[in-house]
């Protein structure tokens, strides 16, 4: 009965997956007025017949930025994380296979990343990058420093599989019978890596999806007009009511479904690294 | 006859009844007009510092005021001086010298008499180089020591080294300080005190004892027994506040939440007409710049700046960004500036079709949709702005698309403020900026420091060794010139002309002048607002607070 109703939640969430990233792929269908037309004279309004989530306070319709926002947010959180999964394996399990001083080094990087101020560290890059950016190269951008920072903690995890993947008998045996350098990595280390490559990879893309939201509120995440989750989620700000205008937690009401979704899948990608 | 007298006695004893009743009623109303209690409301930051000459913040300004009693005082409802510690003044035909007849009788805060030395000491400290008094720097017309003469323990005349221009008005800023009290800056001359400080928290100020003015009916002023100011910089916290009757002012609303005041209590707001704050953009125009020379060029046309200003449709930043508190911003001078706004320039209206033309006659011409000038380079630029500033931040979005229909790309970008002032004060690497500029004084001195071109906050191009267009060679010698004058009508004619050149070649984009929106509780007396700071308290010494005990929120 458990598993049954465990399996049910799982299924369920996967199917919430789809659909948002279903209709968000649909935006272009659903939405064709786009995200960015401001609908000046109706600026702010509230949900009706031609906006279903009414506008936004310079007039932009809000399910149209939500739909957009969505998939800018789903598509690019997963390439994120899929970078910094990668980013993990290259430097936390190759150093952990390595072990000895590479191993060492490999955590000193990674400990030397851990250390470092990220907030800090996101407004000086973005302070730096040049100003006649496109919002999509800002998007990218924003999410490609994303994977670049975080894979640090995965490094770890996967670090410590690593080595002790190295001292395992059966990769001792491998040893003993000749198998050494890449072979040995690719053939024997790999595959057991690869459920925990898969779960940092899940675990990262909620995070990746709240970090950017946190950017977003802080103006440092996608650039004016095309939306995200961060930008949409900065309409609440100040919003002292929440029975004032309800319809504006929509994009924190979705994020919590995804990210809870994503939490849902992920315990089944847990049990299998495990 | 017993039954008479009793009956007399009876109404004997109800006579008194009613005597008594009628005098605690009439002892409660006495008690309920001259009822002070406690004000309250929230400074955005920490004050600096308690010495009035050394104010450069809005906190410890709005503590000067409340604190400081000065010569003269600028009325924020009329806009005239009035007299105040000085009963009568007199400015000289040159401009240089200022004389004062000075109140009698009159102590500071500490019980220290007040008397002309006073007036002398404070000018001494103002004017001290060492001390770097950004109210002193008003007064720096040119090389040379300030001289004063005590004529008389009432009498004092000031004489500068060279012509300051609205010389009396720059007194509203001057605090006058002890020259013998032991307390220093602490004893002062207007309503209230500093009675506690605690950093981070609370600032209190109580009644001045010795505050000497009274009301038309011979009462005591100030009415209020003490101010209570809470450090908050957060003003959504500040809006929650006064939700909950914790505080009872907020001088300057932003126009989400005067909305929603404004839907519940439309009582409780105010808005008072157009500001002197402007929000403006402009483009980088300094040589060294590291742009494109072909960017260079675009922004050192005036026939481009003036077509992105006719492209911008302000009366829509006006009624979307700003729900309609504000207007559409005429030039350098807010026509809330009663005086020295030149009435003869009005907004510019939004006209796409034109600033088109007027860029097609420059050479520039639509490809796809994609405008580019004669080298066909596409016109993009960035704007920034500070992030965290949502109505800065939509209005750059609006532009965005306003410039589209004309094919100008824009990109929006939104910077922390610290890294925004390195780009336009050190590597001047950006190409055009919105902000805004908050100003707190009328006269046009206060504008020197932006427009004579050799001047660090000559933002489009600062610090030209020597003027880089005839047209700021011309606003230089304008400015000069009205400073150095005392007579107000030449000053009008040459700050009007600066006003015509600063539309004509738009060297700011002037975008909309905020409206000043203020919210004061129900409980407090005899507030009016006004546009000028402090909006709300600018009576202070004739407000009051009714003491009503409120159980929960005033229905919002």
């Amino acid at each position: 009965m458990k598993l049954w109703r465990t399996n049910f939640w799982r299924s369920f969430a996967c199917a919430v997956l789809l659909f948002v990233v279903g209709v968000s792929l649909a935006a272009n269908w659903l939405a064709p007025a786009g995200y960015a037309k401001q609908y000046r004279d109706a600026a702010g309004a509230s949900p009706s017949h031609e906006h279903w989530l009414g506008t936004d306070e310079i007039g932009r319709d809000r399910f149209a930025r939500v739909l957009y926002g969505t998939r800018i947010s789903l598509l690019l959180a997963p390439a994120a994380a899929l970078l910094s999964t990668l980013m993990a394996a290259l430097v936390g399990g190759l150093g952990g296979y390595l072990g000895g001083r590479w191993a060492r080094s490999a955590m000193a990087v990674t400990d030397l990343f851990l250390s470092l101020p990220w907030l800090f560290l996101l407004i000086t890059v973005r302070a730096l990058m040049p100003l006649n950016v496109s919002p999509l190269t800002s998007v990218l951008v924003t999410f490609l420093m994303l994977g670049l920072l975080g894979w640090t903690s995965a490094a770890r995890v996967l670090c410590s599989t690593a080595g002790s993947l190295r001292e395992s008998d059966f990769v001792r045996q491998a040893r003993a019978s000749g198998i050494r350098g890449a072979r040995l990595f690719w053939i024997h280390v790999l595959p057991n890596l690869t459920p925990v490559l898969y779960a940092q990879f899940w675990i990262s893309i909620p995070a990746f999806i709240l970090s950017e939201a946190n950017l977003g509120i802080l103006g440092l995440g996608v650039a004016e007009p095309m939306p995200s989750w961060g930008s949409l989620l900065k309409e609440l700000e100040g919003l002292v009511s929440v029975g004032e205008e309800p319809w504006k937690f929509v994009p924190l009401i979705l994020l919590v479904v995804v990210v809870t979704s994503f939490q849902l899948v992920l315990a089944k990608q847990e049990e299998v690294a495990a | 006859m017993i039954r008479r007298q009793g009956r007399l006695a009876g109404m004997e004893t109800s006579c008194r009844k009613v005597i008594v009743v009628s005098i605690v009623c009439l002892g409660i109303l006495a008690g309920s007009a001259l009822a002070q209690g406690e004000l309250r409301f929230c400074l955005r930051s920490e004050p600096k510092t308690f010495d009035p000459l050394k104010v450069e913040d809005d906190a410890s300004a709005a503590i000067r005021y409340l604190a400081g009693g000065v010569l003269l005082r600028m009325n924020r409802q009329t806009q005239a001086l009035e007299p105040e510690l000085a009963e009568s003044w007199k400015v000289s035909k040159d401009g240089k010298q200022i004389t004062f007849k000075l109140r009698t009788g009159i102590s500071f805060s500490d019980g220290t008499p007040f008397s002309a030395e006073d007036v002398a000491y404070t000018v001494q400290q103002l004017m001290d180089p060492a001390l770097h008094s950004p109210t002193g720097d008003a007064f720096r017309s040119g090389p040379g020591s300030v001289e004063t003469k005590i004529i008389s323990p009432g009498q004092i005349s000031i004489t500068f080294p060279s012509p300051v221009a609205g010389l009396d008005r720059q007194f509203d800023q001057v605090a006058i300080l002890s020259a013998h009290s032991a307390k220093k800056e602490m004893a002062v001359l207007g309503p209230f005190m500093v009675a506690d400080y605690k950093p981070g928290s609370t600032v209190l100020l109580k009644r001045n004892p010795n505050y000497w003015k009274s009301d038309a009916q011979g009462r005591k002023l100030p009415y209020l027994d003490s101010i209570r100011l809470d450090i908050q910089p957060n003003r959504d916290v500040e809006m929650l506040r006064f939700k909950r009757n914790e505080i009872d002012l907020i001088n300057s609303l932003d126009s989400e939440y005067f909305d929603k005041l404004a839907a519940t209590s439309p009582q409780l707001v105010h808005d008072a007409g157009p500001s002197l704050d402007s929000e403006q953009m402009w483009f980088n125009e300094v040589a060294k710049a590291p742009l494109p020379d072909y960017k260079k060029k675009w922004f050192r046309s005036a026939t481009f700046r003036r077509a992105i200003s006719g492209a911008i449709n302000r009366e829509d930043l006006s009624r979307v960004v700003f729900r309609g508190h504000a207007q559409p911003a005429v030039g350098p001078v807010s026509p809330a500036n009663k005086f020295w706004f030149n009435s003869k320039l009005k907004a510019e209206g939004h006209s796409p079709d034109a600033a088109l033309r007027a860029l097609q006659g420059e050479g520039f011409h639509l490809e796809n949709g994609a405008l580019k000038d004669l080298e066909g380079n596409p016109v993009v630029f960035s704007i920034i702005t500070n992030s965290g500033n949502k109505y800065r931040e939509r209005m750059a979005t609006m532009i965005q698309e306003d410039l589209q229909k004309i094919g100008i790309h824009v990109n929006v970008v939104t910077l922390d403020f610290p890294s925004l002032i390195e780009r336009m004060t050190q590597t001047f690497d950006y190409e055009a900026i919105l902000l805004g500029l908050t100003n707190v004084g009328l006269d046009p001195n206060e504008q020197m420091n932006v427009w004579l071109s050799s001047s660090e906050n000559h933002q489009w191009n600062p610090q030209e060794k020597a003027p880089e267009t005839a047209w700021e060679a011309e606003i230089d010698k304008l400015m000069r010139a009205q400073a150095s004058s005392a007579d107000s009508k030449k000053r009008k004619e040459s700050f009007d002309r600066v006003q015509e050149i600063a539309v004509e070649q738009a060297p700011f984009i002037y975008l909309v002048n905020r409206n000043a929106l203020s919210a004061v509780a129900a409980t407090v007396q005899g507030s009016s607002p006004v546009i000028l700071a402090p909006q709300t308290y600018w009576n202070v010494e004739r407000l009051s607070v009714r003491d009503v005990k409120v159980a929960s929120g005033p229905g919002y």
